[in-house]
C-alpha cells in the first residue's frame, strides 16, 4: 500500500507540471493587457517599466520558471514563517495579482474559510441526506419511497444549481415578508462576526440557502451510488447465509450489507470532493458568496493571469490529491484490492 | 475468452431423416426479428423512458416549429410593452425591453438544443475514436489513455472560462459574433467532455477484440479500418448511445451555466442560460421571467436523463425481456 503510494505521488509530479504548463499556455494566448487600466497620461516608457515590473518582458520559459519557483519554493517558505515565525521568505518575491499588486495566497487564504463553510457543510449535509434514502430505497427496492427517491435524485442533478438558486432566493428573499421566520438573504455577508446566540442564528440563515442548493445537488448523485451499491451487496450468497444462520434483519442490512456497500462509495465521496469546488463557483456566484470561485471569475473577467493561474492549480492540485486519496481508500477498506 | 451462451448445434439433418426423424427441427413460429426490434420492445416498457422521450421530441418541435405558429420577432423592441406579466398579446410576458418572451424562449431553446446537440456529437466522435484506437490498437493504449488521465485531472469549469474568454475575440473577428461565439462553446464543450466515452468505448473494445468472430474476420484478411467500421463499432454502439443522452444533458446544463456566469453568447443573442441571466435582475418585478427558463433548461436535462435511463436498460441485454 505504502509502495502504491510512492508510486502514485511521483506520477502525480509530471501529472500536475503538465497541467501547469497547459493552463500557463492557455493563459499565455490571452488578448488582454495589464496595463490597460492604466490611465493614457502616463507616458509609454514608464508604462514599458510597468510592464517588466509585472515580469512581462521576460521569456515565456523564464516567466513560467519563475512562477513555478514562486508557487513551489517561495510559498511554503512563506507558509513556514508564519507558523513558525522564522525568516526564510523575506525580500523573496511572491506570487502577486496584477488586480490588487498583493500575493495572491494572501487573498487565497482570505477567501478559503467562506468556501470551506459553505462547500464543506453543504457536502457533508448532502452526504448525511444521501445514505439513509440510498440505503432505504434499495432495502425497499421498487417501493413508493424508492419510485419517489428516484424521481427527486433524477430532478436533483437535472436542475442545475443556478436555477434551484434563483428560485429559492425568489420564493424565500423576493417573495416572502421580510419579517417572516421563512425570509432568508439572498447575500452572504462575509463581514458578519459569530459573537453570540443572535449572530450565530444569522450566519445559519444565511448559509441556509447555498448550502440547500448544493446539499441537493450532491445528495441526488451520492444517493444513487449508494443505492446501486447497496443492491449489489443485497443480492449476495453472504447476506442469505447471515439470515440463514439467524442474523437479525438490522445487523444483516445494517452491518453486513451497509459496511461492504460504503466501501465505493466513500471513494465517490472523496472524488467528489474537488468537483465540488469546481461547481460551487456558479453557487457562489449566484449568493455572492465571496470564496475562491467568485474570485476565480473576477479574476478572469479583469485579466488577472496570475491569480487565474494559480487558482486552476490549486483547482488540480484537489483533483489529482483526492484522486490518489480515492484509490488509497479504496486499497485499505477493502482488502480484496491489490494494486501491487 | 469463451462464450457462455454458445452452445455445439446439432448437425443439421439430412432430407431423408428430416421427413420422418425422431427429432424434427422446430419450425420457428415467428419471422426472426432484429436487434433493434427487441430493443424498442424493451424500451416501450420503460415508462420513464417513455415519457422522457415524448417530452424531448415535444420541446424539440416547439422550439424548431414553434416560430411558424408563433411568428413574432424575437428581438422586436416595443418599448410601450415592457416588463409586462402574462397577456393575450404575450402569453409569457415581455422583457425590460418589451420583446416577447415566448419567440425568445424558442429562438433561445434553439441555440441551447443546437450547442447540446453539436456538442455532444463532437464529444462522442473524440470519446468513440479515441477509444477505439486506445482499445483496438495496443501501441496507441498506453499514451492515449494517459492523455485521458490528463484531461480528467484537469479542472474543467475553470478552464472552459479560461478558454471562452481567451478566444472569444478571435473567433469573433473571423467568423462573425454568432458563428464564432457557437464554434468557441461547443469545441470547449466538446473538448472537455470526451473523456467518460473513451473509457468505456476502449473497455469495450477490449473485450471484443479477442472474441471469435474478430478472429474469423482477420483470417478472412479483413482490413484493420474494416474491421473497425464492420465489427467493431457497431457492437460497442450501445454504450456510445447511452453516452449521447448524458452528453446532451452534460452540454446543455454547461452551456447554461457559461451563459450565466455572463461568459457565453452575447446578450442580444438568446438562449436559455442568457435568458436566466438576464432576467435575475428584474427578479422582484418579474419573477416568473426566472422561472420560465430554469424549467426548459431542467426538463430538457431532465427528459434526456431519463431518455438515458431507458435506452442503457433497453441496450443491455442481459436486462432485456425481464
Amino acid at each position: 500500500m505504502l509502495n502504491f503510494t510512492i508510486r502514485r505521488l511521483i506520477i502525480a509530479v509530471p501529472t500536475l507540471l503538465f497541467i501547469a504548463v497547459v493552463i500557463f499556455g492557455l493563459l499565455q494566448l490571452a488578448p488582454g493587457d495589464p496595463m490597460a487600466q492604466v490611465p493614457l497620461t502616463v507616458p509609454p516608457e514608464v508604462k514599458e517599466r510597468m510592464r517588466e515590473a509585472l515580469g512581462l518582458g521576460q521569456p515565456i520559459h523564464i516567466q513560467f520558471w519563475k512562477w513555478l519557483v514562486q508557487f513551489f519554493w517561495v510559498e511554503p517558505q512563506v507558509l513556514i514563517d508564519h507558523i513558525f515565525g522564522s525568516h526564510f521568505a523575506d525580500g523573496k518575491l511572491r506570487v502577486l495579482s496584477w488586480q490588487t499588486r498583493s500575493p495572491v495566497m494572501d487573498i487565497v487564504v482570505q477567501r478559503m474559510p467562506q468556501t470551506l463553510w459553505v462547500v464543506g457543510m453543504s457536502y457533508i449535509v448532502g452526504i448525511l441526506i444521501a445514505l439513509p434514502i440510498g440505503i432505504y430505497s434499495a432495502y425497499r427496492q421498487y417501493s413508493i419511497f424508492d419510485q419517489l427517491g428516484t424521481f427527486i435524485a433524477m430532478i436533483g442533478f437535472s436542475v442545475p444549481t443556478f436555477f434551484t438558486g434563483v428560485l429559492l432566493i425568489v420564493i424565500f428573499s423576493v417573495n416572502m415578508d421580510h419579517g417572516s421566520f421563512w425570509w432568508f438573504p439572498s447575500i452572504y455577508d462575509t463581514t458578519l462576526k459569530v459573537t453570540d446566540w443572535a449572530s450565530f442564528g444569522q450566519q445559519i440563515r444565511q448559509m441556509a440557502m447555498p448550502v440547500t442548493v448544493l446539499a441537493l445537488y450532491n445528495a441526488a448523485q451520492i444517493s444513487r451510488f449508494m443505492r446501486a451499491s447497496m443492491l449489489d451487496n443485497l443480492n449476495q450468497d453472504y447476506v442469505r447465509t447471515a439470515r440463514a444462520k439467524g442474523v437479525g434483519e438490522r445487523a444483516v442490512v445494517m452491518v453486513h450489507v451497509l459496511r461492504n456497500s460504503l466501501i465505493p462509495v466513500v471513494t465517490v465521496i472523496a472524488l467528489g470532493v474537488p468537483q465540488v469546488f469546481g461547481g460551487a463557483i456558479i453557487t457562489e456566484q449566484v449568493f455572492k458568496v465571496n470564496g475562491l470561485g467568485q474570485l476565480l471569475i473576477g479574476a478572469i473577467e479583469a485579466n488577472d493571469l496570475p491569480m487565474v493561474q494559480t487558482l486552476t492549480f490549486i483547482f488540480a492540485v484537489l483533483i489529482v490529491l483526492f484522486n490518489l486519496i480515492a484509490d488509497v481508500l479504496y486499497g485499505i477498506l477493502d482488502p480484496r484490492i491489490r494494486y501491487d | 475468452m469463451t462464450e457462455p451462451t454458445h452452445t455445439p448445434k446439432p448437425v443439421a439433418p439430412t432430407g431423408a431423416t428430416l421427413a420422418g426423424g425422431p427429432l424434427p427441427e422446430p419450425m420457428p413460429s415467428a419471422p426472426p426479428r432484429s436487434q433493434w426490434v427487441d430493443v424498442w420492445h424493451q424500451f416501450r416498457h420503460h415508462k420513464g423512458a417513455m415519457a422522457g422521450g415524448i417530452v424531448f421530441l415535444f420541446i424539440v418541435l416547439a422550439v424548431f416549429l414553434g416560430p411558424y405558429l408563433w411568428d413574432l420577432d424575437p428581438s422586436k423592441i416595443d418599448f410601450r410593452a415592457r416588463n409586462n406579466g402574462p397577456t393575450w398579446a404575450h402569453p409569457f410576458g415581455t422583457d425590460q425591453l418589451g420583446r416577447d418572451m415566448m419567440a425568445r424562449l424558442m429562438a433561445g431553446g434553439q441555440v441551447s438544443l443546437a450547442v447540446g446537440i453539436t456538442a455532444m456529437l463532437l464529444a462522442l466522435f473524440l470519446g468513440s475514436l479515441v477509444g477505439i484506437l486506445a482499445g483496438y490498437f495496443r501501441r496507441l493504449d498506453n499514451i492515449l489513455m494517459r492523455i485521458t488521465d490528463l484531461f480528467l485531472a484537469l479542472p474543467l469549469l475553470p478552464l472552459l472560462l479560461v478558454m471562452v474568454l481567451l478566444f472569444r475575440e478571435p473567433l469573433s473577428a473571423t467568423f462573425g459574433i454568432e458563428t464564432g461565439i457557437f464554434i468557441l462553446i461547443v469545441t470547449a464543450i466538446g473538448v472537455t467532455s470526451w473523456m467518460p466515452t473513451a473509457r468505456i468505448v476502449r473497455g469495450d473494445v477490449l473485450a471484443l477484440k479477442e472474441r471469435e468472430f474478430v478472429l474469423a474476420a482477420r483470417s478472412i484478411g479483413t482490413t484493420n479500418l474494416m474491421m473497425i467500421l464492420r465489427h467493431i463499432l457497431p457492437n460497442v454502439i450501445s454504450p456510445i448511445v447511452v453516452s449521447a443522452t448524458l452528453g446532451i444533458a452534460n452540454a446543455i446544463i454547461t452551456e447554461s451555466a457559461l451563459s450565466f456566469l455572463g461568459l457565453g453568447f452575447p446578450p442580444d443573442f438568446p438562449t436559455w442560460g442568457r435568458l436566466l441571466f438576464d432576467a435575475v435582475d428584474y427578479m422582484q418585478q418579474n419573477p416568473e421571467r426566472v422561472v420560465m427558463p430554469g424549467i426548459a433548461i431542467s426538463l430538457t436535462v431532465l427528459s434526456v436523463n431519463y431518455l438515458g435511463d431507458g435506452l442503457r436498460d433497453a441496450l443491455d441485454p442481459r436486462i432485456r425481456g425481464r
